[in-house]
């Protein structure tokens, strides 16, 4: 494997206390730590009732957070706050497809499901998925959306993800995996489950499929251009030019500007398989990912497989894999982690965290040595992001 | 006309469960309660301007299967979220 190359100067580690931010399936929740991350203080819950499915903070400012918020009965919207969730405001014009001429069908934004704020050159640029597959940029700070009309209205998109489906998430199409590359804001990845992975080289006019050497087994066809079913993928800040992927088959990773991905769940432990939704960078080393495993066999029970939850670990870039499950249930843990609901801090050692289906967050300060439940009796999590430190 | 409001929506009526607005169409008194309630229409109408999925409009009790309902000044509109599970 070829090492990283480095686009910059890695930063120095974090060393004050740590904010999670933890979007479920009723509302928002805001964790923090003391500085040695060992006690934790619970806040919340906001906007009770309401799916999150992302709550996300601004790095380019460290005090604005932008929330996908929609309830069981009312229509998806984005909140925003200023002044790190004391008060909260929702964006003028939320993320809309084009209404459509008489006598066509239009598409309807069912869930805005991911957040990424935009390059560090474009203070108040922010991209929205959303469920139909769909595109969004904010300029302004999440005040009001635009979709991406190069994706949106591409006529390739339905295409590209098979036809329109009328489910959202969690169990349906959507958007993700918005990756903006630190050298060029033009440079854009996208992730579509399903679709495949994405990439546009004019800040989202023109997209290509970037798929070949992933699998598609649920497809008929043998290597298919797209359609692939992308669960998480991450491009590493420090060396742009390599993308890791989870995929619904298996982990991958791809070294620009080479196309083809690069199996690397094949040397996960055949028991445990590569399935999974979360992928975790190292935020100092590129070589360093997490993923959290789940069953995809049989009925694709999306659960941990045999009930012993697990991380996995690779520091050589997914050439070898370790088992990290210190602390976790040795059996009858039937809980899983969903695609926004891993990440790590920038703390030496790094601080890694997750959020299951069954409400609980666990941490390990010791980058998965050991881990430790510091939140249970939550709703369902969607979502869980480190801020500040 | 009345307008009775649930309480999804009350965040942007200020906690109120009924206001006033005024519209000769359904389409024309939620773009009013737009004008006073700013956020509240996209809630409720998605941008194809459909009746989002649970939600439900009753015009004298009658509902409303779209936005093109006449409407009279005395009037009661009713705006109800209905779902079902969990």
């Amino acid at each position: 494997m070829p090492k990283a190359k480095a686009a910059k100067a890695t930063p120095r580690p974090a060393s004050g206390p740590v904010t999670l931010l933890v979007g479920t399936r009723k509302g928002v929740f805001l964790m923090k730590s003391d500085r040695a991350r060992k006690s934790w203080s619970l806040a919340g819950p906001h906007f009770l009732g309401n799916i999150v499915n992302h709550l996300v903070l601004d790095p380019r400012d460290g005090r604005t957070l932008l929330c996908a918020v929609r309830a069981g009965h009312l229509g998806p919207t984005v909140f925003r706050s200023t002044d790190f969730g004391r008060t909260w405001k929702e964006a003028e014009r939320p993320p809309a497809f084009p209404k459509a001429a008489p006598g066509e069908k239009g598409l309807a934004v069912e869930h805005v499901f991911w957040l990424t704020p935009g390059h560090s050159s474009e203070p108040g640029a922010w991209y929205a998925g959303v469920s139909p597959p769909g595109l969004f940029r904010s300029d302004d700070g999440g005040v009001t959306w635009e979709g991406v009309a190069g994706f949106n209205a591409n006529p390739m998109r339905i295409v590209w993800i098979g036809g329109e489906q009328e489910q959202g998430p969690p169990g349906g199409a959507t958007l993700h995996s918005i990756n903006v590359d630190p050298r060029d804001p033009r440079h854009l990845y996208i992730g579509i489950s399903v679709g495949g992975a994405f990439e546009s080289s004019d800040r989202g006019e023109t997209w290509r499929p970037l798929n070949q050497g992933v699998a598609a087994d649920f497809l008929p066809v043998k290597d298919p251009e797209y359609g692939h079913d992308v669960h998480c993928m991450r491009l590493h800040p420090l060396a742009p030019d390599r993308l890791y992927q989870q995929n619904h088959c298996g982990i991958y990773r791809l070294e620009r500007p080479a196309e083809r991905w690069d199996r690397i769940g094949n040397a996960m432990p055949k028991a445990i398989g590569d399935i999974g939704f979360p992928l975790v960078l190292h935020p100092r080393d590129p070589d360093t990912l997490w993923v959290f495993p789940m069953d995809g066999g049989t009925v694709w029970p999306r659960i941990s497989p045999g009930g012993k939850p697990a991380a996995y670990v690779s520091r050589d870039g997914g050439s070898t894999w370790r088992r990290q499950d210190k602390g976790l249930p040795a059996k009858q843990g039937w809980f899983t982690v969903k695609r926004q609901a891993m990440c790590a801090d920038a703390h030496d050692p790094v601080g890694v965290y997750f959020g299951t289906t069954s409400g609980e967050v666990w941490m390990s300060a010791s980058e998965g040595g050991r881990w430790t439940s510091i939140a249970r009796h939550l709703p369902e999590i969607y979502s869980v992001e480190a801020a500040g430190g | 006309m009345n307008v009775l409001i649930p309480s999804q929506l009350r965040d942007y009526t200020g906690g109120r469960a009924q206001v006033e607005a005024r519209g000769t169409t359904l389409a024309a008194l939620l773009a009013d309660l737009e004008r006073r309630y700013p956020g509240i229409r996209f809630r409720m109408i998605d941008e194809q301007d459909a009746i989002r999925r649970h939600i439900r409009i009753f015009v004298n009790q009658q509902q409303a299967p779209d936005l093109g309902a006449v409407l009279a000044a005395n009037d009661e509109v009713v705006i109800v979220g209905a779902l079902s599970g969990g």
